[in-house]
């Protein structure tokens, strides 16, 4: 559902690009507002949430979909917790459809996806894991790095059970709006993939802005 | 006399049945078969997979769809973990199409749908529900609510509309033969179960019917083996696992890197 917002740029608190292949960590609090802007197009931001208060909690992809009983996020789902509580709503979407189903792409996943040989090659679950050994303080672990969402990525399923990927229906400036329900840390990882058609083999940045 | 068994499983050795609502695991090894059987056609079994070496190595469910560009689970589909390797393989099975996205249910949902879990009045009939029963046997191991995943549902059929919007699919009358579904492991796995309702099971009375569990030992992968052969990221996959095996002093049952490696290694990288 496409649904677009009022707020202003210029009136947002944190306003931070992040490079793709960079991983970006924020805290945003409950009632304010996160925005991702896919500056570019057709960029997939790997996302997980955990409530900020306990990280044991975190971002739920099963309870998010069978809670609104559809694959799809966009404006009007509510983001679900591993302990069934909502953490945020998807206010307003210019893309229309993102992906909860895919994951996020690993050096060993590239090597079953693309080719043996890839496997040294960037992947969004490494750059997880150097944000997460290199910010203690998140008190992550490899055990909550898991279930993400894929913001800008286009992951079409089809009722005889298909799912591919297909060129993102995202563009450049596309974005989604969420308003936290609970104080939470985002994780992003602005996916460096450079195997995969959808981003045309070129990844780019996207920003990040936050409302009180 | 007992019919013959399905392709690819050698021996079954041991055959048990577990009511619904219950929990259970075991550690299987590499080259054993794992059939599940819904006996009276309203089972779900919720299932969770975990490397026994290392336990931070679980089923991945979007690892295992992407790979093999599926959303639901069938036949001639591999099972992957987040390292890239494969657990299990589905060898047989009657059914079609089981869940892999819908999680479980929780004691509120449970509740909501079939009444409250009561050992005080229900005593073995209480109604579990998938989150818990999960816990409870997640616990043996020494792991907890961090280590869930999203699980299988083997016999529950959830499909999409156009719009992306799931529907459970209803159970129809008993089976004339019961369903079953086989895996085959292709490593050491840590198999975590249980038969508590589908998240998406309709309210009314708590499914009751119970699954008959069956271990035995596969027959040795053949050359043109329908799972491993079922697209190139499969392929790719066995190779990982025969590489994770040769690191641990187990020879390969067949050559790693395939001749797909051998073209690709000199590529340059994009």
């Amino acid at each position: 559902m496409i649904i677009g917002s009022n707020r202003i740029p210029d009136e947002a608190h944190r306003r931070d690009t992040v490079r793709a292949g960079d991983p970006y960590a924020i805290r945003v609090r409950a009632g304010e507002v996160l925005r991702i802007v896919d500056l570019h197009g057709n960029q997939a931001a790997d996302t997980l949430f955990y409530s900020a208060g306990n990280n044991r909690e975190r971002y739920s992809a099963v309870d998010t979909v069978r809670a609104q009983a559809n694959v799809y996020l966009t404006a009007g789902s509510t983001l679900m917790s591993t302990a069934g509580r909502p953490m945020l709503d998807i206010v307003a979407d210019t893309c229309g459809r993102h992906d909860t189903l895919g994951g996020a792409c690993s050096t060993e996943s590239n090597t079953v996806r693309y080719a043996l040989d890839k496997r040294c090659m960037h992947a969004c679950r490494d750059s997880w894991m150097l944000a997460i050994a290199n910010h203690p303080e998140l008190g992550l672990t490899r055990r909550d790095i898991t279930h993400n969402i894929n913001f800008f990525m286009n992951v079409p399923v089809t009722p005889d059970g298909g799912l591919t990927f297909e060129d993102g229906i995202s563009a450049p400036g596309k974005y989604v709006e969420l308003s936290a329900r609970m104080d939470v840390i985002a994780l992003i990882s602005n996916c460096p993939q450079l195997n995969n058609p959808c981003n045309g083999y070129d990844p780019t940045p996207i920003e990040v802005l936050v409302w009180a | 006399m007992n019919p013959p068994l399905p392709d690819g499983i050698a021996t079954i050795d041991y055959t048990t049945v577990i009511p619904a609502g219950a929990h259970w695991s075991l550690r299987l090894r590499r080259g054993t078969v794992l059939r599940l059987c819904d006996l009276h056609g309203d089972a779900n079994v919720g299932m969770l997979l975990y490397n026994p070496e290392c336990l931070l190595e679980r089923y991945n469910a979007p690892d295992t769809l992407k790979a093999q560009h599926t959303f639901r689970i069938g036949r001639d589909h591999c099972l992957y973990s987040d390292m890239g390797r494969i657990f299990a393989s589905v060898i047989q099975d009657d059914a079609g199409w089981h869940d892999t996205v819908c999680g479980n249910a929780r004691a509120g949902d449970v509740e909501a749908a079939f009444g409250n879990r009561d050992y005080q009045r229900d005593r073995n009939a209480w109604r579990q529900n998938g989150h818990d029963a999960f816990l409870v046997e997640l616990a043996k191991y020494g792991m907890g609510t961090a280590d869930l995943a999203a699980n299988l549902n083997w016999f529950s059929r959830v499909q999409p509309d156009a719009e992306g919007a799931l529907a459970l699919a209803p159970r129809t009358a008993v089976p004339a033969t019961p369903p079953s579904v086989t895996l085959r492991l292709e490593m050491d796995t840590l198999v975590i179960l249980h038969t508590c309702p589908h998240p998406l099971a309709p309210a009314g009375v708590y499914p009751r019917g119970a699954v008959e569990i069956a271990i035995g030992r596969a027959e040795p992968l053949a050359a043109d083996d329908p799972c491993r052969d079922h697209c190139p990221e499969n392929r790719r996959g066995f190779d990982n696992n025969a590489l994770y095996h040769l690191s641990a002093g187990e020879p390969p049952a067949f050559a790693i890197c395939s001749s797909e490696y051998a073209s690709t290694a000199t590529a340059t990288p994009s």
